[in-house]
């Protein structure tokens, strides 16, 4: 096997920190081997994504680390396209023999296949928005690095009686995509993320941030905010289910919504499986709800290219309430005779296109103004396990988790035992009495969006469990 | 492959590793879908890489790397030990390793048609069969299928000299047909939803669910779902079908016998479990004709759960986890097996990939059979709910309480199935939910799921577990919660 594109030599020292990622000529280099290769082997049209992540993340439990991981991978993804006919093959080796392979396989692929006439043209060249979300500081950060901070978040929680368990991660990734038409695209980022749970005999709570930049949150306020929480969350006490009043702070806010970014996808329009089939242009959510999604936005995170390779636009979704616009890949753009918005995902696949950057519309009230305005309510820390009950009624399921409070007289007066709910989505978003400043939300159900902290009327919760 | 575990364990060890262990893994995956009567995904992938683990200064490090040159493994070893070393700045005790012996073997799952082998055309031509047979039904308004085939390679090396080679075929097929009406999305699926059913096994897999007799089947009761009464909202009688029981095994028996979770590790993302450690052979889980083993061996069936060693390079072994109705053993690892008073780990370690640190996770965590024919099941029910297919699922961080719907009910009155039910679902408290059993199908009714997408640890990893059930029956259940306030 002959190299197909010159890289880096892996350092052999003993640094514990994540390895580089390739130059972006380098990326070049292996989109235009597979480019060289693909027209050599008769392939009409050849589409390249090269991926590559280098990531590292410290794990915490019982006050110390147990365990502690780096990962690097590249792959190579071709899509070849033959007589109406397409394909994909992904390989993780750049050797021009295995490069040669996927483009045999993707080949193959797609030669077992009825022709689609519905198959368009690869894109050629593009114009993109320059975003840098490269940060060095969270590419350079290392695991005695994580592990000093993770040990002064476990001090503080032992000083505490209390338990942590938690995450510290950070790492870079980079795509390249380019095609046979000229299409070239290219885009790095770093990511970092601190999540700690902290237990108090039975209780729990916790606190957790994400940004490009690991300079953004401070694990150890994130720490004392999680311990406090979880001394706060003791001693619950059983209320019966029913509707109430809640303050969902940011985590729990994203967890729910983050389930409605499908529904905005054209494809799911044309399948009859989004909630929005027979709504759009109705008043389906209160006139506080605006909803946009917009990759450039500041605190998002993302290419500012589509896995089609189109540049992403920002588009308007809910306007005050309304469903405005749905987002469009190629196809589906072209079956709508609409424009694509530049949301589709890497071809082929049925799921057309989603809105992968969502940012609600926030209002002035903080959590604190929320409670101090509350006759009767619950506060919610966070939600989890959230599944679909109903695909058109949006209604959810699933439990609060760590750390959830009664408010009685525009004051926190206690831990309340966890509920589970099942709520519509679409209800909830009609019942908002109050919206927070958008911030950068990160949870564990649904991808990081800009949303605000709500207040909720009518939020139904139907059983209680043990604790 | 094994130089290269050699190279990797050999740069560990002078630089200060106690331990270590070297899966090198090549993961082969080929995804075929339809919607609607057109190819929808058409995909093949292969990935190969190393990834170390090692105990160096009393505490764990790993790292992994697609770059298997000599030095590309050397730096990742390297790297893996400094990583041990960082750890251990916050370490709070010593890790203390059951012991082992070491291994010197070669596996493979038993196949008899290597779904690679088989041509594409016939696997898309039998796809797009299926769905033309669903799109046939009218009130039909979207159809999809899928096959998905993988084959693993892994070839495992430890510090201790076991030498470890095993080869996985993975097959796993499923049908779907929804419609939309009137406000209203039903959807109904075979022979499972979210995939269909997945096992250790060849294209044989995929042969043996006679696609096209149910295709028709699935698609007129996805129609008529909408003319269905809803499912009524009380407590009483519940028959789950074997399929929903496999997941309700695996959520609520599965996750909380994970010591993982027992001990905090997952206090964090997965969550923890009920199942303190005084549990022990103490707590009455369930009725006393509940039988449940975590059974990795092939003796089992070939479920997503089935190996000959796990990814710490423990063989493959059969564990009771509720005896007679007793809570009787959790699932461990070497790390963990000493405090549950084991002398060994019960072998259930396993990584996703060659990048993912071995975790532990279920094997075939399975209801054993028991003594009921289906037909009697249902003349004996004077008035219940029987449940089939799940639709949502949802539990508790700490495995209590849970919530399940499935995609299609049946009204039970008089030991007859008298009508369908629309939107069933039912909730309710572990413990409570299994004591509550008192009747289960014989063998003749069992069926080893696979669950192909259970999702846990952080960086989060996806591994496939098996689950055996037959049909069984449960009393004064809580019935409809899901929409009781829809």
């Amino acid at each position: 096997m002959k190299p197909a594109a010159k890289t880096k030599k892996p350092s052999t020292g003993t640094n514990a920190r994540a390895a580089e990622l390739l130059h972006e000529p380098e990326l070049r280099r292996i989109v235009d081997t597979v480019l060289r290769l693909a027209k050599s082997t008769g392939a009409e049209e050849t589409e390249v994504h090269v991926d590559e992540v280098a990531d590292a993340l410290t794990r915490f439990a019982n006050n110390a680390i147990h365990q502690n991981v780096a990962e690097h991978g590249l792959t190579v993804s071709v899509r070849t396209v033959l007589d109406g006919r397409t394909a994909r093959a992904t390989t993780n080796r750049i050797d021009e023999d295995s490069l040669r392979a996927a483009i045999e396989a993707s080949l193959s692929l797609a030669h077992s296949q009825p022709k689609d006439p519905r198959l368009l043209p690869m894109p050629g060249r593009q114009r993109y928005r320059s975003v840098n979300r490269f940060i060095k500081p969270t590419a350079a950060l290392s695991a005695e690095e994580r592990a000093r901070a993770v040990r002064r978040a476990c001090d503080l929680a032992v000083k505490r009686g209390q338990v942590a368990a938690g995450i510290y991660s950070n790492g870079q990734s980079q795509s390249a995509l380019g095609d046979s038409r000229g299409l070239f695209a290219a885009y790095r980022e770093t990511h970092s993320e601190f999540s700690i749970t902290a237990q108090e005999s039975s209780a729990a709570s916790w606190a957790k941030a994400n940004s490009a930049d690991v300079r953004a949150f401070d694990p150890q306020k994130l720490a004392a905010r999680a311990c406090d929480k979880a001394h706060l969350a003791v001693n619950a006490r059983e209320l019966p289910p029913g509707r109430y009043t809640v303050i969902l702070e940011p985590a729990a806010v994203l967890d729910l919504v983050g389930f409605l970014f499908y529904d905005f996808a054209a494809t799911a329009l044309k399948d009859k499986r989004s909630c929005l089939n027979d709504r759009m242009g109705k008043q389906l959510f209160g006139q506080n709800i605006s909803i946009t999604d917009d990759v450039y936005h500041p605190l998002q995170q993302g290419a500012p290219f589509d896995g089609e390779g189109l540049p992403r636009q920002r588009v308007l979704l809910v306007d005050r309430g309304v469903p405005r616009n749905l987002v469009y890949s190629r196809a589906a753009a072209k079956a709508a005779r609409k424009q694509p918005t530049g949301h589709g995902f890497a071809l082929p696949n049925e799921y057309g296109e989603a809105p992968m950057n969502l940012v609600f519309g926030g209002g002035d009230s903080s959590i604190d103004k929320m409670v101090a305005s509350t006759e009767r309510g619950l506060l919610v820390t966070r939600l989890w396990y959230i599944r679909e009950v109903d695909p058109y009624e949006k209604v959810m399921t699933g439990m609060t988790r760590d750390g959830l409070f009664l408010v009685e007289n525009g004051r926190v007066t206690g831990a309340v035992r966890n509920f589970r709910f099942n709520q519509s989505i679409i209800e909830m978003l009609k019942n908002v009495e109050l919206l927070g400043p958008a911030v950068r939300a990160t949870g564990e159900e649904a991808f990081e969006m800009v949303v605000p902290a709500m207040r909720v009327r009518d939020f139904s919760f139907s059983e209680v469990t043990k604790f | 492959m094994w130089d290269l575990c050699t190279n990797a364990l050999d740069t560990a060890r002078p630089r200060g590793a106690a331990y270590g262990d070297v899966r090198v893994m090549h993961l082969r995956q080929r995804d075929l879908t339809t919607k609607n009567g057109q190819v929808g995904t058409l995909s093949q992938s292969e990935s190969i890489g190393l990834g170390i683990r090692v105990l160096a200064n009393g505490a764990w490090g790993f790292a992994s790397t697609d770059r298997l040159t000599r030095e590309g493994v050397a730096a990742c070893a390297a790297q893996a030990v400094s990583i041990a070393k960082a750890s251990a700045l916050a370490k709070r005790g010593e890790v203390v390793l059951a012991s082992e012996k070491a291994y010197v073997d070669s596996w493979q799952s038993p196949f008899r048609k290597d779904p690679f082998e088989i041509p594409l055309e016939t696997q898309l031509a039998l796809l797009l069969a299926v769905d033309a047979e669903m799109r046939r039904v009218k009130g039909v308004t979207l159809t999809e299928t899928g096959m998905e085939f993988r084959k693993i390679d892994s070839w495992f090396a430890s510090s201790i000299g076991s030498r470890i080679h095993q080869r996985k075929v993975i097959s796993g097929c499923g049908i779907a047909a929804t419609s939309f009406q009137k406000e209203e999305i039903q959807k109904r699926s075979y022979p499972n939803s979210f995939g269909g059913q997945h096992s250790l096994q060849g294209y044989e897999l995929v042969e043996s669910l006679d696609l096209l007799k149910n295709a028709p089947i699935v698609a007129e009761e996805a129609a008529a779902l909408h003319s269905a009464s809803q499912c009524p909202e009380k407590i009483g009688t519940l028959i789950l079908g074997s399929s929903q029981l496999g997941l309700q095994i695996h959520e609520s028996i599965g996750h909380p016998i994970e010591l993982d979770r027992v001990l905090g590790q997952e206090a964090n993302f997965a969550g923890t479990s009920f199942l303190t450690l005084d549990q022990l052979n103490k707590l009455k889980y369930a009725s006393g004709i509940v039988n449940v083993v975590a059974d990795a061996r092939l003796d089992h069936g070939q479920g997503l759960g089935t190996f000959a060693y796990d990814d710490e390079g423990v063989p493959a072994q059969c564990t009771d986890i509720i005896k007679d109705g007793r809570f009787r053993g959790y699932l461990s690892n070497r790390e963990t097996a000493h405090l549950v008073g084991l002398d060994r780990s019960s072998g259930t370690m396993r990584t996703e990939s060659w990048n993912r640190l071995p975790i532990i996770r279920m094997t075939n965590v399975s209801l054993l059979p028991g003594t009921w024919d289906y037909d009697d099941l249902i003349s004996d029910t004077h008035d219940g709910i029987l449940m089939e297919t799940n639709r949502s699922w949802s539990i508790d961080d700490r495995r209590y309480q849970f919530q399940f719907s499935t995609e299609i009910g049946w009204e039970i009155k008089g030991g007859k199935k008298i009508r369908m039910l629309k939107n069933p679902s039912y909730s309710g408290i572990t413990t409570e939910f299994w004591n509550s059993c008192e009747a289960i199908c014989k063998f003749d009714y069992w069926t080893l799921w696979g669950t192909p997408n259970c999702g846990k640890g952080q960086p989060m990893q996806t591994m496939g577990t098996g689950h055996g059930a037959s049909p069984a029956r449960f009393r004064n259940v809580r019935i409809g919660t899901a929409f009781s306030n829809q």
